[in-house]
């Protein structure tokens, strides 16, 4: 058994070398391309009246008529007591219904412009092998959610949204629409402190955002990632480079696929995995062969 | 602790969640700091429409939809070096105001008073909302706004020097009713006359027209925010030259009826209550 997956190994190997760039980073350079994509639709609503996308991510107009906005932040402003107009409502449903029911926390990997620079991070870490050095700093990837929470709880004592109101997710993404003042000081805090504090510190233990799209994603959202045991040659690939890898639980010792809603559905495993072993898929397909090895 | 372990788990849950509280807090109270810190900003000038400053911040989601209305309007204006004069801005770290709001400052572009309010109407959670721009007639009416009051410092005004000054007159959108000229005697003279501009609260939207063409070094006439800038009088204050009799007589009736109403209080009252300050 142990020889024949290593031999195995020894052969995937070469597949993995064989593996071309491009297809080693399609959804990278995908994700890349929306995210960057989305930023300018944005940038030329603002400075040269485009009309496709308006606004930002906290609440936009897309195609001048349909609303969309940040669900968490008009919660927050429930929270505090606002009476809101209803097409801030109508926008929070419809991100609610495409993030929860279709594609999961897409929102953090593909959209949100935080994880260009929390990704670049985590990057240079997995390069350097800095994160195998480090003492280690625990804060456990629980604490977003008691940062949700807590968003929603000093909503009504201090009268305002609270998280929008230090958001640095919102305030890089305005900044870079609006003009950025010194904001660019908020992305270099959450840039070093993945770089050297903890990785994935930001996006993967304290962005409250995140989680939120995490709860939502959880119980229904349609598009996941596959795994099928059988392919699968356990060079954890996948593991290195996940930025959640707690939910690669099943890597090597079951045959599901990845269901936590923690996934940020960037796939970047997909990417890596030079068996095809992970895939995207629906959530009620059946997914990859039985366990029965050979 | 004890030696004792009944159930490791459930101890080590307890105590994450005991830990989680405890951040929690600590996390809360900095961060409330940085938010009332934040959130507090006297002299902020709000776009046409908006609710006071306390409702505002709670209904603003900060999307700048108003902001791209108002940038991508009809007519906007050109500075010398041909950039547009976009009036509204939202608010990045180191303005100095509360994040991501909109704000102006009429110094630099003041609000040019459209008369479609397109700002008005972009704004998707009603932190701008057109219903409070409402004339007697039931329109929506620009000149209802009241972002805040013009203010005039005499002593740098130089019409108040008998200079002959009526920039901030011309350029006000409600010439004559908003800011009028007075005719006053130059008693350094003797024997010239003074035109000054007066602003008329009731009249004056704040749009700041008047502090962006006024010729001084540091404007003479600037917009502050009306909950800063005015006074309030009490009702028992009665005008009897401007309203009707009856008017007078009902408020007069009121005031007496409030007096019947009031008790005087003996001197050991208010010592032994101690409720001096609730009259
Ligand atoms: S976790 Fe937060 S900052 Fe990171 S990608 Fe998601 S929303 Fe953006
Ligand atoms: S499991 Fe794959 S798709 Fe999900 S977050 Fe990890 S690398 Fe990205
Ligand atoms: S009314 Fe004033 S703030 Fe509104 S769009 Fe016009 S210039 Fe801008
Ligand atoms: S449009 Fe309304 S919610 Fe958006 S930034 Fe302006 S005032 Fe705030
Ligand atoms: S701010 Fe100045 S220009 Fe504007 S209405 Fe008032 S007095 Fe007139």
């Amino acid at each position: 058994m142990s020889n024949a997956v290593a031999i195995t190994k020894s052969q995937e190997r070469e597949g993995e070398k064989t593996k071309a760039f491009l297809a080693r980073n399609k959804y990278l350079i995908l994700r890349r391309i929306t995210q960057i994509g989305i930023l300018g639709l944005y940038i030329g609503g603002n400075y040269l009246g485009w009309k496709i996308l308006q606004g930002n991510l906290s609440t936009s107009k897309f195609l001048e008529v349909i609303p969309l906005s940040d669900p968490y932040a008009v919660l927050q402003m429930f929270f505090s007591g606002a009476i809101v107009g209803v097409d801030v409502i109508i926008g929070a449903l419809l991100i609610l219904a495409f993030y929860g029911l279709i594609v999961g926390r897409a929102f953090c990997s593909w959209v949100c412009p935080v994880n260009i620079f929390t990704d670049v991070a985590s990057w240079i870490r997995v390069k350097t092998g800095l994160h195998k050095e480090e003492k280690r700093i625990n804060i456990p990837r629980s604490t977003r959610y008691w940062v949700l929470v807590l968003g929603l709880i000093l909503s009504p004592i201090l009268g305002v949204p609270a998280f929008e109101f230090i958001s640095p997710v919102s305030a890089t993404h305005r900044g870079i629409i609006f003009g950025i003042g010194l904001g660019w000081t908020l992305i270099l805090a959450i840039f070093l402190f993945d770089l050297f504090v903890v990785k994935n510190g930001w996006c993967g233990h304290l962005c409250p955002l995140g989680a939120f799209y995490s709860l939502i994603s959880k119980p229904a959202s349609l598009l996941r990632v596959g795994y099928n045991l059988n392919k699968c040659i356990e060079c954890m690939e996948c593991k290195r480079v996940c930025p959640e890898v707690q939910v690669l639980w099943m890597i090597g010792k079951e045959n599901k696929p990845v269901l936590s809603g923690e996934c940020t559905n960037c796939g970047r495993c997909v990417d890596v995995c030079p068996e095809n072993a992970l895939f995207y898929t629906l959530r009620f397909k059946k997914s990859g062969g039985d366990k029965n090895e050979t | 602790m004890t030696d004792k372990k009944p159930d490791p788990r459930r101890r080590k849950l307890l105590l994450g969640f005991l830990q989680g509280i405890g951040f929690s807090i600590v996390g809360g109270v900095v961060w409330s700091a940085i938010v009332s810190e934040n959130k507090k900003d006297l002299l902020v000038l709000r776009p046409p429409g908006a609710y006071p400053e306390e409702e505002f911040l709670k209904k603003c989601i900060k999307c700048g939809l108003c902001v791209i209305a108002c940038a991508n309007r009809e007519n906007i204006p050109f500075d010398r070096q041909g950039n547009k004069m976009v009036t509204l801005k939202l608010a990045a770290p180191g303005d100095g105001k509360p994040l991501g709001t909109p704000y102006f400052i009429p110094r630099q572009v003041p609000c040019y008073m459209c008369v479609d309010i397109p700002c008005a109407f972009a704004c998707p959670t009603k932190a701008l909302d057109v219903e409070l721009l409402r004339n007697e007639k039931g329109e929506v009416d620009i000149n209802k706004a009241r972002m805040g009051v013009a203010v005039i410092d005499y002593n740098s005004c130089i019409a108040f020097w008998g200079l002959q000054c009526d920039a901030c007159v011309r350029a006000c959108p409600l010439m004559h009713k908003a800011i009028y000229i007075d005719v006053r005697r130059n008693r350094r003279t003797g024997k010239h006359a003074m035109l000054v501009p007066v602003v008329d609260p009731d009249y004056c939207t704040g749009c700041g027209l008047c502090e962006f063409v006024c010729p001084t070094d540091k404007p003479a006439i600037f917009v502050l925010p009306r909950d800063v800038a005015l006074g309030k009088i009490g009702k028992h204050y009665v005008r009897g030259w401007m309203e009707t009799e009856e008017n007078v007589e009902e408020k007069i009736k009121e005031r007496e009826k409030e007096l019947q109403k009031w008790q005087p209080k003996t001197p050991e009252d208010y010592l032994n209550t101690g409720d001096l300050l609730d009259e």
